[in-house]
């Protein structure tokens, strides 16, 4: 190369690989994403199934399905465990790809806050039809 | 972000053929990157046709016959020439492995060799490997015990214990599996990468070994470990046919063992 090769960075390789140390986190993030994946099996066919068996169905025979105590409680499971597992998939797409701090913070908690939300409205929408 | 494009500076050109002599009846062509960092061009291909009739059977061969024979400023790293010493990793016809392991017989067509992916190169096939080293370093890969070793001998293991290292003593840090894992490649700057973790584990596993816990404690973060996606190309690409993906997910699976 001709002229001064621009060095911006003189710390030691050893340095840079300890970096800011272990966070001592990250377990419980991965173990979340494998349990609600897990749960989510059984849930989402229990509600493609469900669904696949109401169909054509009146009105009243849908809402006293959701009414019962049982729908209800695998209703409001589905709904908790898609945004969680969601919301740690994405996020861990987000670190991956996007190097940015700001933007992956800024990021990482526009998608937390959105999936809050939305569980929130689907669980409000539910009980609203159930009770 | 990630880029889809290399930058302009790493865009690769062609280069120069350099044939094989007329009548020679068995040729192949060996498509080789070339890059130096003196003469401030672009990196580029050179093809090089060689007689298979007067060259040994590993692609290391070839490299070697052209170094000695057709081009000597071709530049690769190469000591053992027997899968022992790691040195001659790169990648071969689109997947990372050890040239001296690597037959030519096993390649259609044209032999496409570049250096190990995603690593800053020195020159030619020689990648900078002072990144990885370092990080192998800070797994702390060497024994730690407390207890002082017996005054009338080495350390006893079982045969049990013993076979607990099995799968990993063999590792020879080549680093085919780090540098094809997608995501070393994307924050490699952080996330330890297939090779240090198989051999942070190795240490984990040792019987002998008394730091398991201060071991556990360094690699529990969402990057050093848990950037390790299991997308399983580490163990598809070594060529001594190890499995680090199986030793991350025992570490993984330790971690979680010691909360409950």
């Amino acid at each position: 190369m001709s002229g001064t090769p621009h060095i911006d960075m003189l710390r030691s390789p050893l340095g840079r690989a300890r970096g800011l140390g272990s966070a001592r986190a990250g377990s419980r993030h991965w173990w979340a994403q494998r349990l609600t994946a897990l749960a989510l099996v059984p849930l989402t066919l229990w509600f493609i199934f469900s669904v696949i068996h109401l169909s054509g169905a009146s009105h009243q025979v849908v809402i006293d399905w959701l009414s019962a105590p049982l729908t209800l409680g695998l209703m409001l499971a589905l709904i908790v465990a898609t945004f969680h597992h969601l919301q740690l998939g994405v996020q861990v797409v987000i670190e991956d790809y996007v190097h940015d701090e700001r933007i992956k913070i800024a990021s990482v908690l526009a998608v937390r806050a959105l999936c809050v939300l939305l569980a929130l409205i689907c669980i409000v929408s539910v009980l609203k039809i159930g009770l | 972000m990630v880029a889809f494009n290399l930058p302009l500076n790493s865009r690769i050109g062609l280069g120069q053929t350099f044939r094989a002599q007329a009548g020679t009846k068995r040729v192949r062509e060996f498509k080789i990157y070339r890059w130096s960092p003196d003469d401030g061009k672009n990196p580029h291909t050179d093809t090089y046709e060689i007689d298979l009739d007067a060259c040994g059977p590993m692609v290391l061969d070839a490299l070697i016959k052209i170094k000695n024979e057709i081009d000597p400023t071709l530049t690769f790293r190469r000591s053992c020439r027997e899968g022992i010493c790691g040195s001659c990793a790169m990648n071969i016809d689109g997947g990372n492995t050890l040239a001296c392991l690597k037959p030519i017989e096993d390649v259609k067509g044209a032999i496409k060799i570049s250096p190990l992916p995603h690593m800053p190169v020195v020159k030619d096939l020689v990648p900078d490997l002072s990144q990885i080293y370092a990080q192998y370093r800070s797994v702390k890969p060497w024994m730690q015990a407390d207890t002082p070793a017996p005054p009338d001998g080495e350390r006893l293991q079982s045969k049990q214990e013993r076979a607990k290292l099995d799968g990993m003593w063999e590792c020879i840090l080549c680093f085919c599996c780090s540098t094809a894992c997608p995501s070393y490649w994307w924050n490699g700057d952080r996330y330890l990468g297939p090779a240090v973790l198989l051999q942070a584990y190795r240490w984990i596993a040792d019987s002998r070994d008394e730091a398991t816990g201060q071991r556990l404690d360094e690699l529990e973060d969402p990057f050093k470990l848990y950037r390790c996606h299991t997308i399983m190309n580490c163990t598809d690409t070594c060529p001594k046919g190890l499995n680090p993906a199986k030793a991350i997910g025992a570490i993984k699976q330790l971690i979680v063992e010691r909360q409950g």
